[in-house]
């Protein structure tokens, strides 16, 4: 796959599966997943430090800068000026210009406030952030994203956590043939098969936490994510071959007696 | 002075940095982001800058993520 990478506004990446690093056990347990995952791309938040535990790790122990570019959400931000506030922390918190931005509308779903996440991008883009935008499954959403600078969308699959896998292949085969930019599935993968078929439908790479952290096997399941993010990609390449009703026999009636 | 760190009321004799008070708090510069009365502080400026009486200081970093919790 290393024939194959993955170029997001200049910056090439390895690997299609993306991967959070939220809800496990420990920063060891969130390390070795990680590596199974073969991912080079982690998102992480940005939260005040426990300044009364002197002895509270850091996750930025675990993550080699050199092997994973850090990638912030604004995850838990309902509003544009706080999405804001966290992308600027995040970027004197870390080393690059790149955010994944989140503007959350609800809490019982976690939908993206589309409408807030527009107005939020075009600060940002403006102030020099390379933007990710994680948005809804909707086409035209996703076209203005793309229209006003971002290098990348990223529609979900499910609402967050749901693992309820790819609830509209068409919106996103939509939105793959709409936007000139790489689409990143994020959010609501549930198994291998969900991040095979989004891979398999045409998207640039997957995004995913729950999926992996919340197995019951994590290691596991991060290695199982990885083959079919593999094998999601090569099939699309491949190009599989088109559904009909009937048989055709693949052994020849030539020659039978 | 007093000042907020985090949400924390915090008595600290003056003269106090932001690279003082991070070292006090056994935090490395390079990991954080630092905050003072809605400001963002460049890292560069965290050896110069002075802390005042009534400043609230928020000290941030990266946390496990992906999904909000």
């Amino acid at each position: 796959m290393n024939q194959d990478p993955l170029i997001i506004a200049g910056r090439t990446f390895r690997s299609r599966l993306w991967v959070g690093t939220g809800k496990y056990q420990n920063f060891e347990e969130t390390r070795k997943a990680i590596e199974a995952s073969g991912a080079d791309v982690v998102t992480v938040s940005v939260r005040r430090v426990n300044i009364t535990d002197n002895k509270s790790e850091n996750l930025l122990d675990y993550l080699d800068p050199k092997k994973y570019t850090i990638l912030p959400n604004t995850a838990g931000c309902y509003t544009v000026e706080d999405a804001v506030r966290y992308s600027r922390l995040a970027r004197a918190a870390g080393v690059s210009d790149l955010v994944k931005l989140e503007v959350i509308g609800d809490e019982r779903t976690l939908f993206p406030d589309t409408a807030g996440l527009i107005e939020a991008a075009k600060i940002l883009i403006a102030e020099g952030f390379v933007v990710l935008p994680y948005t809804n499954d909707d086409p035209i959403v996703a076209k203005k994203l793309a229209d006003i600078g971002c290098p990348a969308v990223m529609p979900l699959a499910a609402p967050i956590g749901s693992g309820l896998g790819i609830r509209n292949p068409y919106n996103l085969k939509i939105i793959m043939e709409t936007v000139n930019v790489p689409v990143i599935v994020d959010a609501g993968v549930g198994t291998a098969s969900d991040a095979a078929l989004a891979m398999e439908y045409g998207a640039d790479a997957v995004l995913m936490n729950t999926a992996i952290a919340g197995a019951k096997d994590p290691l596991m399941m991060a290695t199982a994510m990885r083959y079919a993010v593999d094998a999601g990609r090569l099939a699309y390449k491949a190009g599989r071959i088109p559904r009909k009703l009937y048989a055709t026999a693949s052994s020849p009636i030539e020659g039978m007696l | 002075m007093k000042i907020v760190v985090n949400g924390e009321q915090r008595e600290a004799d003056e003269p106090l940095t932001v690279a003082q008070l991070l070292a006090t708090l056994q935090l490395r510069s390079e990991q954080v982001a630092v905050e003072i009365n809605l400001k963002i502080l460049d890292r560069e400026d965290f050896l110069t800058w002075n802390l005042h009486d009534g400043d609230k200081v928020e000290v941030l970093s990266f946390i496990g993520g992906g999904c909000p919790t």
